[in-house]
């Protein structure tokens, strides 16, 4: 009984650790079909902030036991890489609309220049964050501990996806922006500033990352090449969601955690990671734009 | 007279390619022997930068899957020169990791001739499969790459975790033979390095006849508008499968020439940044040009090479930032560029002409 | 017409393009085409360092080439080898296992080096074994591994099996952890020890709660962790690399195990990855090696020290760090044995049986027939700060046997795996 209740919410768990990875990707790419290969990258980025967060700050911040400054750096982490975001929208991302595949190889190289900046300036090695100690231990239920930590990270998302449906329904910025994206001529003549739009986005997009990276920090290692560990596992959560927006992404990491961890549990780490990819490649034979589709308007 | 203007023609068109050849043909007069060797290990990479020339540039399909190609085919001979190296033993990583007796699906591999077969059947079969179930569905575009990319990752954790028939992350090393000839003497590497030019020759004439006949028009008729190819009565999926499938045999062979070149082949040469990387060598020769791809993967090589020799942490920036430059500035890489600026000048000198160029992909 | 015109003119360019590419290759390669016996002429004695220094593997592997440089400019500093100065010639391996291979041939055959110090991964080594023995170069591995390989052209100054994953496990047993789980990152590594683990506990009459391996890079353990759970071992046995071992300890403490319940025993877990895993978080829990910075011997105290004032007091010193520094001075040992820095001279030396030197973890001695070292084996204990206290030592160097002839279980095993 036990052993099937920490499976679901082991299930859970990864879904929600998929969802909070894929959230940034589902926002560029979902709504403005931008491929950002340095999405890990960003995620990266967002740990490292964490990391130089705590070594200036947290003693401030009623030090390492209290932990205050780790609830402090998830929006510092949104905040810093989503100007980043923006400021490689400016910069480069806005030149290549409309060429999907430049997009994805331009990213890809800011991607190969963030990880060896960050290299050249942390070291090569793995560094530490030290978790938040009310962060340490589980929630004891039958006789399993469902570790907070993992509890956090669930909620962490949950608050996420409400903060942007909110953003997007019932904001003027948001309503702004399924403008631009739903039809960005129509919503220029209307005098939306398309451009500002496009570079919010896609900051948004970059500061989701940012926020991934700076909770992963609990449960995962921080060294300048775990964006490559997490981007193939988010495209598919996005490609299996379809672009029709956050419902598809959502049910799409949580299908693609709980099916992962139930095959682990059944055959192997390395079986299941083969059979969720075999499996998504039959869901699209059977719906090629994924699970949840944009109505055409 | 009009011999002579036929004559002249030819000379134009294929001298450079020829001397090319005949350059390539003397490299080992005035290379040493190791840069020979690395020369040769290029040469294997400008065979797969062809084969995504061919797909890409031509096909609009940004395969971010050659690499997993490369290696099936390098898999392939590797696995003969292994059983060749046992000398009827089992390979040494089936002893460790307890296999008693070689699994069926090695054993055909004794025979040269299925080895060599496999190096173009096993990646076109795989190619083909994935290509006919994703272009079915119609996905296309970034959705292809992304899959694509998906599958390499997924083969190579898959090599690495059956340690037993694959050999895990060390790959197949200890290769000492190919067909009964040493790799160790030096003759072998120059006759190696001899098939490996006479087959980046027929690949390129291959593909520059493909790209030319009726099906390469299709192909490019299909990179810029398939809807419309698909309204005239031809099937796209068909299309796209037998390309992709073509370029999958391509890149087969390079990585079958790359093994007995360098002794190993392991799960990092079909990774998912190996397979990045060969897309940057076509980005940076030019695409859609066969030739281009061909420069593309001999300069960025070289460069890299000599670049890690000098300073290591300086390539990861320059390779990030040839990908970014490629794109924005020079779209067209260096064969584009060039064929753009020699368009200006003929304008200039010339009266107007048909624009007749294949090779402006318009993705 | 005017498109044959363009084409022809790319073509022409294409062929100048390649012409000057070449003539740069061979440009290169003439200045180093120097006679072969340029490797000992003159003042100096090139020596190869190979690393990867980008790439996934720079993690470990640039603070090796710290250690090996260190003990290169010592030695320098006291007046060379046979009197000449050593000249390092550094390569980047880039974590990608045929450009090791490449770059091995690279300062064997352009830069004629005496000898490469150099490879972290078994890959690697494996790549480059071949290298080596076409031109009968030499190199100094300095990484722990599985065992079972024996190259005339390799020394071996890490652990093989025996002088680290056997002893680990007896101690284990000792004490009286009598169900183990064997943890492994998929590769070769794991696999191996593994199998040899297996055949151990059988012979000993333990038992294996459980064997569970995570694809290389993985860092989710949630499902791992409840398998673990459900078989209640008495101890884990973690073969996990790099980023792995992070991701593990970080979720099994939240899953609520502590050292007391159930230890866990590393073999790739070092000074320097503990610092990434957060010594809070692995506080309490075993490893296996056969050096630690902790390590009380006087040439410990000077190597930590000097270490640390070469490349900044936040450093730490660790088991492969170590014997990337002592190889060099086995090198040096061997060179002035033989008078020369010739290959051949130097193995003859090395059959011997004489080359020794005290190394921070104490003596080291090459073994002439399988040319892996004699090593002290070390258990320890990761204190709260990150370094690591000894709880058990061989006190006694062990000698080295890579293909378990000495062990009685390991019989079949050792037959069926060295017949090769």
């Amino acid at each position: 009984m036990g052993g099937w209740l920490l499976q679901a919410f082991n299930g859970l768990s990864l879904g929600s650790i998929l969802l909070m990875i894929s959230l940034g990707l589902a926002f560029s790419f979902g709504l403005m079909k931008v491929i950002n290969m340095a999405h890990g990258e960003f995620i990266m980025l967002g740990a490292y902030v964490t990391y130089v967060f705590q070594n200036n700050f947290a003693t401030m911040l009623g030090g390492l036991d209290l932990g205050l400054w780790f609830l402090i750096s998830i929006p510092v982490a949104f905040i810093v890489t989503g100007l980043l975001g923006i400021l490689l929208e400016i910069s480069l991302i806005r030149f290549l609309y409309g060429r999907p595949l430049d997009t994805l190889l331009a990213t890809w190289g800011v991607g190969l220049v963030l990880q060896q900046a960050t290299r050249s300036i942390f070291g090569a090695p793995n560094v530490q964050v030290v978790s938040p100690a009310w962060l340490s231990g589980g929630f004891m239920i039958l006789d399993i501990t469902l570790p907070y930590k993992r509890l956090f990270i669930i909620a962490v998302v949950l608050v996420a996806i409400a903060v942007i449906y909110i953003h997007l329904n019932y904001t003027a910025s948001g309503r702004r922006l399924r403008a631009v994206m739903q039809n960005r001529e129509m919503a220029s003549c209307l005098g939306v500033a398309s451009r500002q739009v496009d570079a919010t986005t896609f900051g948004l997009g970059a500061g989701l990352a940012g926020v991934a990276g700076c909770v992963l920090t609990l449960i995962g290692p921080i060294g300048p090449s775990i964006g490559t560990h997490y981007i193939v596992d988010a495209f598919m959560v996005v490609v299996l969601g379809g672009t029709g927006g956050l419902v598809g992404t959502v049910l799409a990491a949580f299908l693609i955690g709980i099916a992962n961890t139930s095959l682990e549990f059944a055959t192997t780490a390395t079986l299941a990671k083969v059979l969720v990819f075999g499996l998504i490649i039959a869901f699209l034979q059977w719906r090629p734009s994924g699970l949840v589709v944009q109505t055409a308007r | 007279m009009l011999k002579q203007t036929a004559m002249r023609q030819f000379i134009s068109e294929w001298g450079p390619v020829i001397l090319l050849g005949l350059l390539f043909l003397c490299a080992p007069l005035f290379l040493s022997d190791f840069r020979l060797s690395l020369l040769g290990k290029f040469l294997t990479f400008a065979i797969v930068a062809i084969g995504l020339d061919l797909i890409w540039g031509y096909g609009g399909m940004l395969s971010l899957g050659q690499g997993l190609f490369f290696g099936l085919g390098a898999y392939a001979i590797a696995m003969h020169m292994k059983l060749e190296a046992g000398g009827g033993g089992l390979p040494d990583f089936m002893v460790w990791s307890g296999l008693q007796e070689l699994p069926l699906f090695w054993q055909p591999f004794h025979s040269p001739f299925f080895a060599v077969a496999m190096v173009m059947i096993l990646p076109a079969t795989v190619a083909a499969m994935l290509g006919f179930l994703v272009f079915r569905s119609r996905i296309q575009g970034v959705y292809f790459s992304i899959i694509t990319q998906a599958l390499t990752l997924l083969v190579s954790v898959l090599l690495v975790g059956q340690q037993e028939y694959t050999g895990g992350t060390n790959g197949i090393t200890n290769l000492s033979t190919i067909f009964g000839y040493s790799l160790m003497a030096q003759e072998t590497q120059v006759a190696i390095y001899f098939v490996t030019v006479m087959m980046l020759a027929l690949v390129y004439l291959f593909c520059y006849h493909l790209t030319r006949s009726r099906f390469g028009r299709l192909l490019v008729a299909m990179r810029d508008d398939e809807a419309r190819v698909r309204f005239l009565g031809y099937d796209p999926v068909i299309i796209k499968t037998v390309t992709f499938a073509i370029s999958a045999a391509i890149a087969g062979i390079g990585g079958a020439l790359f093994v007995p070149q360098v002794g190993i082949i392991s799960p990092s040469s079909l990774g998912v940044v190996f397979s990045i990387e060969m897309v940057v060598w076509v980005a940076v020769g030019g695409r859609g040009t066969l030739i281009g791809a061909i420069i593309g993967a001999l300069l960025v090589n070289a460069g890299r090479s000599a670049f890690s020799e000098q300073f290591p942490n300086v390539w990861q920036y320059f390779l990030g930032a040839m990908f970014i430059g490629v794109v924005v500035l020079f779209p067209q890489g260096i064969v584009g560029s060039l064929r753009l600026g020699v368009d200006k000048l003929c304008l200039i000198n010339q009266t107007p002409k048909l624009e007749g160029s294949v090779s402006q992909p318009s993705i | 017409m005017t498109l044959n015109v363009i084409s022809r003119k790319i073509r022409w360019f294409t062929l100048l393009v390649v012409m000057s590419f070449l003539a740069a290759c061979g440009g290169a390669a003439q200045p180093t085409a120097a006679p072969a016996a340029e490797v000992a002429d003159g003042d100096t004695i090139k020596v190869g360092i190979l690393h990867s220094l980008s790439g996934t593997m720079s993690i470990s592997e640039v603070s090796v080439r710290d250690a090996t440089l260190l003990a290169i400019e010592e030695i320098n500093a006291a007046g060379g080898i046979l009197g000449k100065k050593l000249v390092p010639v550094v390569e980047d391996g880039a974590s990608d296992w045929p450009t090791f291979a490449e770059k091995a041939g690279k300062l064997l055959k352009e830069d004629k080096v005496a000898v490469i110090f150099g490879c972290w991964t078994s890959a690697s080594r494996k790549a480059v074994l071949p290298v080596v023995e076409q031109n009968n170069g030499l190199l100094f591995y300095p990484v722990q591994y599985e065992g079972l390989e024996q190259s005339p052209n390799i020394f071996y100054t890490g652990a093989e099996p025996t002088q680290q994953i056997i002893p680990g496990v007896e101690y284990l047993l000792s004490q009286k952890k009598t169900n183990i789980y064997l943890l492994g990152s998929d590769y070769v590594f794991p696999r191996t020890a593994n199998t040899i683990i297996k055949a151990q506990l059988a012979a000993k009459g333990a038992t294996l709660a459980g064997e569970e391996y995570l694809p290389l890079g993985g860092t989710e353990f949630s499902t791992i962790i409840s398998k673990i759970q459900a078989a209640k071992p008495d101890a884990i046995f973690s073969t996990l690399n790099g980023d792995s071992n992070v991701a593990f300890f970080k979720q099994f403490k939240d899953a609520g195990f502590t050292p007391e319940t159930l230890p866990v025993l590393s073999v790739s877990v070092a000074e320097e990855e503990v610092r990434g895993i957060g010594a809070d978080n692995i506080a309490g829990h075993l490893v296996a090696w056969n050096y630690y910075q902790t390590t009380d011997t006087p040439e410990n105290k000077t190597f930590v020290a000097a270490y640390k004032k070469a490349y900044g007091e936040d450093r730490v010193t660790d088991d492969p760090i170590e014997a990337g520094y002592f190889g060099v001075y086995l090198w040096k040992a061997m060179v002035e044995k033989a008078g020369k820095v010739d290959v051949d001279a130097v193995r003859a030396a090395a059959k011997s049986n004489e080359i020794s030197f005290n190394a921070p973890e104490g003596l080291v001695k090459v073994d002439g027939e399988s040319q892996h070292t004699w090593k002290t084996v070390r258990i320890g204990k990761v204190r709260a700060d990150g370094l690591i206290d000894e709880v058990f030592s061989s006190k006694e160097p062990v000698k080295p046997d890579p293909f378990l002839k000495g062990y009685e279980w390991a019989k079949d095993l050792a037959a069926a795996m060295g017949k090769k």
